[in-house]
């Protein structure tokens, strides 16, 4: 297979607009992704076709949507090559995701002076949900630093381990620095002291293939919105003997076996997780979404990724008055930087008028920008259906503020 | 350049922010109030002195940020000094509106005509919060807050 860019940017019909007299120049895939055709028909034809509540009726329709909602869970089992479907548990998104196995999994494994490592680059998401174990049971947060080009020191990492460490939680790729952690390695080395691990794929399973079985993981986390597919679904891999000794995470519809006012049975996994009626029309668009991605050629997109990001690199890196943060080897398409002088939401603003969507801001991951020692950041991050002709707009674009603000 | 983006970032505004008035840490102040904007980072610390009849004689800030929290906040400090607690309500009130792009008419011909070069604020709803992160500050430090935050309720 190669790689076509204007046969994708044909699928995605939002690509075709102009934001304030210009062509649209979406930068901003890592805070949320746009959507193929395939993604939109998927929802819109089970909606139109065949949409009621799953798992409940015995009527055509529920027969039908329940399938379609299995279907997806068969999908993501593929996507991320877990050995059972009953591993893959829909959530409302990564955040939901890592909250569920920090209260149903960790907390009741948790002691007073436990200890949970993390490491300075994390989004809030995967942060956040273990401060509360902190707040709550009087956990210890333990960070693995980041070193100056946003590399990992794995050597660090490794003396953070004692026999009180109860769970390992790291980024498979920084949204703020691009950088790709070492999973495999990293989880082996949490495994040979006895240590779980939970990987946030948020970013990572967007540009390279995940298998996590040849990881090794206890848990994976996804998001539906920046895999090209809907918001308010997200995936959660988790190894089957986890899944079935957790308790529930919430309570409701679906996840039970039989309920009285004396006692309640939970139902197995993947349902156990899901109370409630789940984001029917979301798995069927993610399901569609993660087809799509995956009949794509995934070499050639993180190629093409990468030159794009070399391209930028290079084109940026002539220029003194831009500062770029992250750098280490094998990094992901993402490039934050700051201008001499301006502030991260002026850039953004000016280049906006161009037609040119930046994130800018601490990007949910205040403690990472404490460590890169600024508030704030602009951040470009490029998907498959970016080109070079974009970059380069991205760059007259930014001598442009440079002139506003000369 | 869109007409949109030159009146944001006109010349007034951007020597506002390279050059802020009353930049600082004012000694003995009365009143001290910090201004938080979470979703972007900006940071403004006020410090206020106000003499025997409640009017501001003395006014400084510190903080970082963008280009129109920095001329915002700048401007303000010039706009608010021998003014009452009253006299700042209205003003703010006036000046809320503006950016909000809402009509007004609380504002002296004098004060419209200062606060004029933030109206471009209007046209970028999601920068207005950049320009009234002064303001609210300012009110926490009037009434004794001393924490303001854009995402607070109002």
């Amino acid at each position: 297979m190669s790689f076509d860019v204007e046969a994708i940017r044909a699928q995605f019909p939002i690509l075709a607009r102009e934001v304030n007299g210009h062509p649209l120049v979406y930068l901003d895939s890592a805070a949320s992704a746009q959507k193929p055709l395939a993604v939109l028909d998927a929802m819109r034809r089970l909606a139109e076709t065949s949409y009621a509540n799953v798992h409940r009726g015995v009527h055509t329709l529920a027969a039908q949507s329940t399938e379609a909602y299995e279907a997806a869970r068969d999908v993501a089992r593929r996507f991320l090559n877990a050995a059972h479907r009953e591993e893959m548990i829909f959530t409302r998104g990564g955040t939901e995701a890592i909250n569920l196995v920090a209260a149903s999994f960790l907390g009741p494994r948790i002691e007073q002076g436990d200890e949970i490592i993390l490491t300075e680059m994390e989004h809030h998401s995967n942060i956040v949900p273990w401060m509360f174990l902190k707040e709550r049971l009087g956990a210890v947060i333990r960070v693995a630093p980041v070193a100056e080009e946003g590399a990992l020191d794995l050597s660090v990492l490794e003396r953070l381990f004692s026999p009180r460490t109860k769970m390992l939680a790291l980024t498979h790729m920084s949204n703020v620095l691009g950088t790709v952690t070492p999973i495999r390695q990293i989880t082996e080395l949490a495994h040979a002291r006895g240590v779980p691990v939970l990987i946030d794929g948020c970013q990572g399973a967007v540009h390279e293939p995940v298998d996590v079985q040849a990881i090794g993981c206890d848990f994976y986390v996804a998001t539906g919105h920046k895999l090209y597919g809907p918001t308010a679904i997200g995936l959660l891999y988790g190894k089957r003997d986890h899944l079935k000794a957790m308790r529930p995470y919430q309570g409701g519809g679906e996840m039970i076996r039989t309920v009285s006012f004396d006692d309640v049975t939970y139902a197995d996994p993947p349902a156990k997780f899901e109370a409630g009626t789940p984001p029917i029309l979301e798995a069927a668009g993610l399901g569609a979404a993660l087809e799509w991605l995956m009949a794509q050629d995934r070499a050639a997109i993180q190629a093409h990724e990468r030159e794009l990001l070399a391209q930028a690199n290079e084109e940026l890196g002539r220029l003194n008055w831009v500062k770029r943060f992250g750098t280490a080897p094998g990094k992901g398409a993402i490039v934050s930087f700051e201008i001499e002088g301006v502030h991260a939401h002026d850039v953004a603003t000016i280049l906006d008028g161009r037609g040119i969507a930046v994130r800018a801001g601490h990007h949910c991951a205040q403690p990472l920008m404490e460590r890169l020692g600024t508030p704030a950041t602009a951040r470009a991050s490029f998907a498959l259906y970016n080109t070079a002709e974009e970059v380069d707009r991205l760059v007259r674009g930014l001598h442009d503020v440079r002139r506003i603000f000369a | 350049m869109s007409d949109a983006l030159r009146e944001l970032y006109q010349e007034i505004i951007l020597d506002h922010a390279r050059h802020p008035r009353n930049a600082g840490v004012l000694a003995d102040p009365t009143a001290k109030a910090d201004g938080h904007n979470p979703l972007c980072g900006d940071r403004v610390t006020l410090y206020l002195h106000r003499d025997t009849d409640g009017r501001i004689d003395g006014i400084s800030f510190e903080g970082k940020g963008c280009a129109i929290s920095q001329a915002s906040t700048s401007l303000m400090t010039e706009l608010v000094k021998g003014k009452t607690k009253e006299e700042i309500d209205a003003l703010m009130t006036g000046f809320l509106h503006l950016v909000k792009g809402e009509p007004e008419s609380e504002l002296s011909e004098e004060d419209r005509e200062q606060l004029e070069v933030m109206a471009g604020v209007k046209d970028f709803p999601m920068r207005v919060k950049c320009a009234t992160l002064p303001w609210h500050t300012l009110k926490s430090a009037l009434s004794g807050a001393g924490v303001a935050s854009t995402e607070a309720a109002p």
